[in-house]
């Protein structure tokens, strides 16, 4: 019978007004939606949405728990795997894991897991939930290099063990790409974020943020003056692409991660910040992955017309569909198989347009996408003051660089087993320092991983 | 932590200022940066190291009164703290790492303008320290602007001070001391140039004219620092180099300055529009 109610539809924001504002998309169930979408699990004896997991999470253990009402016992259950359920519940694309293996899916809807892990976390949340059962100290330390989703999730996992854990930090914020990448309208800081972060630091978790791992300090610095027996590299992949087109250094050519940074970490949407941000009426983001969509949204609620300027067709898209259809709904103009040649300047050295070509889809490549080619002679300009390459991004070579022993290969990513033991013993690695740019799921997973394999290391 | 332990005007619109930041301190080279963010409402502003002790655990930065921010800076008091001390960002300068050998073949020619001056002294400082030759030129607009004088005679083997109005010292500006410096027989093998982007552009072709090599200190726009923002690249070379992590040192002959004097001003509308907007806070009374 359960599997008859049709899937319930989240409440979310109109899309004409949150255009002009930065509060959350997305509203999440209430109590009574929740119980109602959870009482369509099935409980499968052979769960394929917890395989498609990365962190493994115990997914109908917890719909279970929330079916019969028993919301804090949901919440223990994905405490035991997650420590950053709220986010998750938010960003992950779910509808190529968890979701996308659900059997109510292959006729019909799958359960919103998503949406469910959401709602546990913030009732949980405005509920006041107790922190995590921390086993006695061990008082061997450990260092966890970066405060983004790899490296929360090691250091709570080694924290629960009885780890004296402390994460490093260079911005002065902790969260990484949460923090400074993913819009308010998406995760918000204070009410979500930030309080992830606490219960982080509640299982005796110390930040120490400022600190830049290669800078500041080194690997060999932590490791041999100050005591720590491991290290974990999580540092994420943070340095921006750019096309290397003519003209790309103009003033009003942007990276989406300073767009993005200076929006996110610096509040410069916030007219009681002093940070400054240069949108202008319209903005072209050329890219078409979760980023481009982010800084194009973003764009959109400071007030330009956006364009996102793609050079493959909608199908091909590498963002989750959820945020193209936020995305067009809010307005966002979508200029597909469409290549950027040359950025053009005025006379004052200020963007004045993007000249573009035409793309078609040729014969599909090794990966089975068909790759664009460009269409002679189809050259255009798209008349625009603002341009957001959102082109992806590569690891920080500020660490390898400065330690010795430590190697990458050929596209900057540090090389790690599946364990996540890097090639020098007792420093660990994972999330997109070692993959490259991925999602925040994969690198929890990976930062688990590694928790597991310093504590092998360390035992 | 950042707890500002001394301040002094050193003219009324440029502030030095002893900063508490112990890692940093130990880990700084000269020719390195670091990034200050006065408060949680602050941008986060490059700003030069002009001195670090690692046994005090402190840094001296010096900051001028230009916007907003900085005069956010300057408005603090020993006792109170910063929000954020970063650093210490960038690439210590091209000599700390230098083989010994070829150290000891070289004659630095360092050259300072303005504000500038404050990042020359740890380099003078190093160089005097490994008894390496080292010359300095501080130039500036008049006597009163004139900063870090005292300290730089102690740092070098000959000071010269010019002042574009002939104030004090050698009437012209930098460009003509170091002319006026070489044809007086002085040899050099290296320059580095420290100053407005305006003034290392000049020096530099200055340097070229007279077959001395240069290397200027760039000080672009930048949010994080650590080569994450992009907004702080710069054409060197025809390449495009990130200053925060690939400089902030180039090779002055190959900068692109007039992109690097556009890029800098890319947000100046949107700060003339936060300045008018802006609550000065001294006398904030904290």
């Amino acid at each position: 019978m359960a599997n008859r109610i049709p899937r319930v539809p989240v409440r979310e924001q109109d899309p004409k007004v949150r255009a002009t504002n930065f509060d959350e998309v997305c509203y999440g169930y209430n109590k009574e939606e929740a119980l109602l979408e959870a009482s369509r699990c099935l409980n499968c004896k052979n769960p394929r949405c917890m395989t498609a997991c990365p962190v493994g999470l115990q997914i109908p253990r917890f719909i279970a728990e929330l079916a019969q009402g028993n919301i804090s016992g949901a919440a223990a259950v994905i405490a035991e795997d997650s420590s950053l359920p709220a986010v998750c519940g938010r960003v992950c694309p779910q509808e190529t894991q968890c979701e996308g293996s659900c059997v109510l899916g292959v006729k019909g809807e799958p359960v919103a897991i998503g949406k469910l892990e959401r709602f546990v976390a913030d009732y949980s949340r405005e509920q006041g939930a107790q922190a995590a059962k921390v086993a006695p100290a061990n008082g061997k330390k450990v260092a966890v290099i970066g405060s983004g989703p790899a490296g929360l999730a090691c250091a709570s996992d080694l924290a629960k063990w009885g780890y004296d854990v402390t994460i490093f930090e260079a911005l002065h914020k902790a969260g990484g790409v949460l923090e400074y990448g993913i819009p308010e309208f998406r995760l918000p800081k204070d009410k979500v974020l930030k309080h992830e972060i606490e219960a982080v630091r509640a299982l005796g978790v110390k930040i120490e943020t400022n600190v830049i791992a290669g800078r500041t300090v080194t690997i060999d610095s932590l490791m041999d003056q100050e005591g720590f027996k491991a290290v974990f590299i999580g540092t994420g992949a943070g340095l921006p692409k750019f096309m290397g087109i003519p003209g790309e250094n103009y003033n009003g050519v942007f990276s989406a991660n300073e767009f993005l940074t200076r929006n996110n970490l610096m509040k410069a949407w916030r007219e009681d910040y002093l940070t400054p941000i240069h949108a202008g009426k319209k903005v072209c983001v050329v890219g078409g992955g979760n980023v481009a969509m982010d800084a194009a949204r973003t764009a959109l609620r400071l007030g330009a017309e956006v364009h996102i300027v793609y050079r493959r067709t909608e199908a091909e898209l590498p963002a989750r569909k959820e945020e193209v259809h936020h995305a067009i709904e809010e307005g966002i103009i979508f200029d597909m198989l469409t290549n950027p040649v040359e950025v053009i300047g005025d006379e004052k050295g200020w963007v004045k347009a993007l000249k573009c070509i035409k793309m078609e889809l040729g014969e599909p490549d090794e990966s089975g996408r068909r790759s664009p080619v460009p269409v002679e002679g189809s050259e255009f300009e798209i008349p625009t003051e603002t341009v957001i390459m959102a082109l992806g991004t590569s690891p920080n070579p500020l660490i390898s660089k400065t330690t010795q022993g430590l190697e990458t290969n050929r596209r900057g990513c540090l090389v790690a087993t599946e364990e996540g033991a890097t090639t020098r013993p007792g420093v660990f690695a994972g999330g997109d320092a070692v993959t490259g740019a991925a999602t925040v799921i994969l690198a929890m997973g990976a930062g688990r991983t590694a928790a597991k394999a310093i504590d092998a290391y360390l035992k | 932590m950042y707890q500002i332990l001394s301040k002094e005007m050193l003219t009324p619109t440029i502030c030095r200022m002893e900063v508490e930041a112990p890692r940093l301190a130990a880990a700084a080279k000269p020719g390195q940066f670091l990034i200050v963010r006065a408060d949680e409402k602050g941008e986060r502003i490059p700003l030069t190291i002009s001195d670090f002790d690692a046994k005090r655990g402190t840094v001296t930065i010096v900051t001028q009164k230009i916007g907003a921010s900085s005069s956010d800076i300057i408005a603090y008091e020993p006792g109170e703290a910063f929000a954020d001390v970063v650093g210490p960002l960038g690439l210590p300068s091209e000599f700390v790492t230098m083989a010994p050998e070829k150290l000891a073949q070289q004659r630095y020619i360092l050259i300072a303008g303005g504000v500038g001056t404050a990042p020359v002294y740890p380099q003078a400082k190093w160089l005097k320290e490994h008894g390496v030759p080292v010359d300095v030129i501080i130039g500036a607009k008049t006597k009163d602007l004139l900063i870090y004088v005292e300290e730089m005679s102690g740092a070098c083997d000959n000071l010269f001070i010019c002042t574009d109005d002939g104030s004090e010292g050698f009437h012209g500006m930098g460009t003509n001391m170091l002319e006026h410096v070489v044809s007086e027989g002085h040899k050099y093998t290296q320059a580095v140039i420290i100053g407005p982007m305006i003034m290392m552009k000049f020096t530099t072709l200055t340097c070229k004219k007279l077959g001395i090599p240069a290397i200027v200190s760039l000080n672009s726009l930048m949010v994080d620092g650590t080569g994450m923002c992009g907004a702080c690249r710069v054409s060197v070379g025809g390449k495009t180099r990130f200053a925060c992590v690939e400089g902030p040192e180039f090779d002055g002959y190959e900068v692109d300055f007039d992109e690097a004097m556009r890029r800098q001003g890319q947000y100046k509308a949107e700060e003339a529009e936060a300045n008018e907007k802006h609550v000065c806070k001294i006398g904030r009374g904290k």
